[in-house]
């Protein structure tokens, strides 16, 4: 089974990422070694509060060097909730445009909704050939979140596999979920999501287990 | 694709065992936190609640260690609250495993502790607790301390707006005048807090009977809590689910 790193940088819950994730019966330590990180199976980053300060803290800890040297080896990276936004170019905070590490293009933004945060269980439409939801394409998942990326705006050449892109919807249609080659990333909770989140969680650490 | 009415069940807990009193007095024994939450999750609760009752006394460790058991076998969301004065408690608790943590006497003696822990946290894990009571008021409802036993001397509507505009990213909205009375959530209330702010709302204290649910969403509540019915089997979370379900209601 692989080993996985849950990636300790100030942000998020990671002892339910790494409970959820042993589940799996993958090997799972907390670490923000940068080594340890760079050269695990496969990465976890959960992150949950602000966007700013969640992509500062990532940043504090080589983080954002740490995900490109593995993307550009092909080596698995998850991304939970916030951990999923700061993968994006930008978020808007108070007014204030905040960069992201930019893995893809587009703006979180805050979502138009009576009731903020968005919290509890949604469904979500699973991309076609998706791998992430193989199982759990009709169960509900447990979101909190008040920011989403409504617009997915990458322009994808013929030199690029398209990415998958599951949809949600609370008050508008959001990203719910990405899988692109090494990078995968969800806006809900998968640690928190019962036995649909664990499955979903086995089909990354299978998808992690084929690329090693 | 809409979002789910969550049903939540309410662990109180003291020195590490699950109480339910009446009112908050004669505290029934209905076993072991960790089992019954992973019961309450096999049994399709939405999220799970632990009040620690007795937070005031010096046993934390207890609660760490009750948090962290559960937070290690049950993977839904997990609130944790009752004596929390510091943001270092919402801190350990968060490290143990909590998801969110609910803050209630000492915010309304420290306002300053929601402010903070949002911004450390993130308002998504700070639940403003709220044990509501009839009273002179300019709203009608007031806040308490302590369990209901003393008033804060606030507007409990006054209250929930500031505490939200200080960051909490939830209310769980208990009604003592209804609290062990079975005799249905405070509708009132909860159409009162629904008008007041737009954070998601957890209606609590009076669920005796299925047709007690349907009416506290109708009134605006995103999640529906109760105890007692649940530990001591009265209804199940299936049986309160397919009520919501009948009255048109989402859940998962």
């Amino acid at each position: 089974m692989p080993d996985i790193v849950v990636f300790d940088y100030g942000s998020g819950n990671v002892r339910s990422a790494q409970r959820a994730l042993e589940t799996t019966g993958a090997t799972v330590a907390i670490t923000n070694d940068f080594d340890e990180a760079l050269n695990a199976d496969g990465l976890f980053v959960p992150g949950v509060g602000a966007f700013g300060a969640c992509a500062a803290q990532l940043r504090s800890v080589r983080g954002d060097q740490i995900i490109e040297r593995r993307l550009s080896g092909g080596r698995p990276v998850m991304g939970i909730c916030v951990g999923m936004q700061v993968f994006f170019e930008s978020s808007t905070e108070h007014g204030t445009q905040v960069p992201g590490i930019f893995q893809w293009p587009g703006e979180v933004v805050e979502l138009e909704a009576d009731v903020l945060p968005h919290m509890g269980w949604n469904t979500v439409t699973a991309a076609p050939q998706s791998q992430m939801f193989a199982g759990v394409a009709d169960e509900r998942f447990y979101f909190v979140h008040s920011f989403a990326v409504t617009d997915w705006v990458l322009d994808v050449t013929g030199a690029f596999t398209p990415p998958l892109v599951s949809w949600s919807n609370y008050g508008q249609d959001f990203v719910a979920a990405i899988e692109n080659g090494p990078l995968w990333a969800t806006q809900f909770h998968p640690e928190k999501s019962g036995d649909a989140g664990l499955q979903l969680l086995n089909n990354w650490v299978t998808y992690v287990e084929g690329t090693r | 694709m809409t979002l789910a009415i969550r049903v939540i069940p309410c662990l109180d807990v003291d020195n590490g065992r699950v109480v339910k009193g009446v009112n908050f007095v004669n505290l029934r024994d209905a076993g072991d936190p960790v089992e019954l939450a992973l019961a309450y999750g096999q049994a399709g609760a939405d999220e799970l609640v632990y009040l620690d009752i007795t937070a005031s006394s010096s046993n934390r460790e207890t609660t760490y260690d009750m948090v962290r058991r559960t937070a290690d076998q049950l993977f839904i969301p997990l609130t944790v609250g009752g004596g929390v004065r510091a943001v270092e408690d919402v801190d350990r608790l968060l490290r143990a495993g909590a998801d969110k943590v609910g803050i209630n006497t000492a915010g309304l003696s420290n306002p300053s502790l929601i402010t903070d822990a949002a911004k450390k946290f993130g308002n998504q894990c700070i639940v403003l607790s709220v044990d509501v009571r009839r009273a002179d008021t300019p709203s009608g409802f007031e806040a308490t301390t302590h369990g209901g036993r003393q008033s804060s001397g606030r507007d409990a509507l006054e209250w929930i707006v500031e505490a939200v505009e200080r960051g909490a990213g939830e209310v769980l909205l208990n009604s003592m005048d209804a609290d062990g009375t079975k005799n249905g959530y405070d509708i009132e209330l909860i159409r009162a807090a629904r008008a007041a702010v737009s954070v998601p709302l957890i209606a609590s204290g009076g669920a005796g009977a299925l047709a007690d649910f349907p009416p506290a969403v109708e009134a605006g509540a995103n999640a529906v809590l109760a105890a007692s019915v649940f530990h001591f089997g009265e209804l199940s979370i299936g049986d309160v689910k397919q009520e919501l379900r009948t009255a048109g209601c989402v859940v998962r």
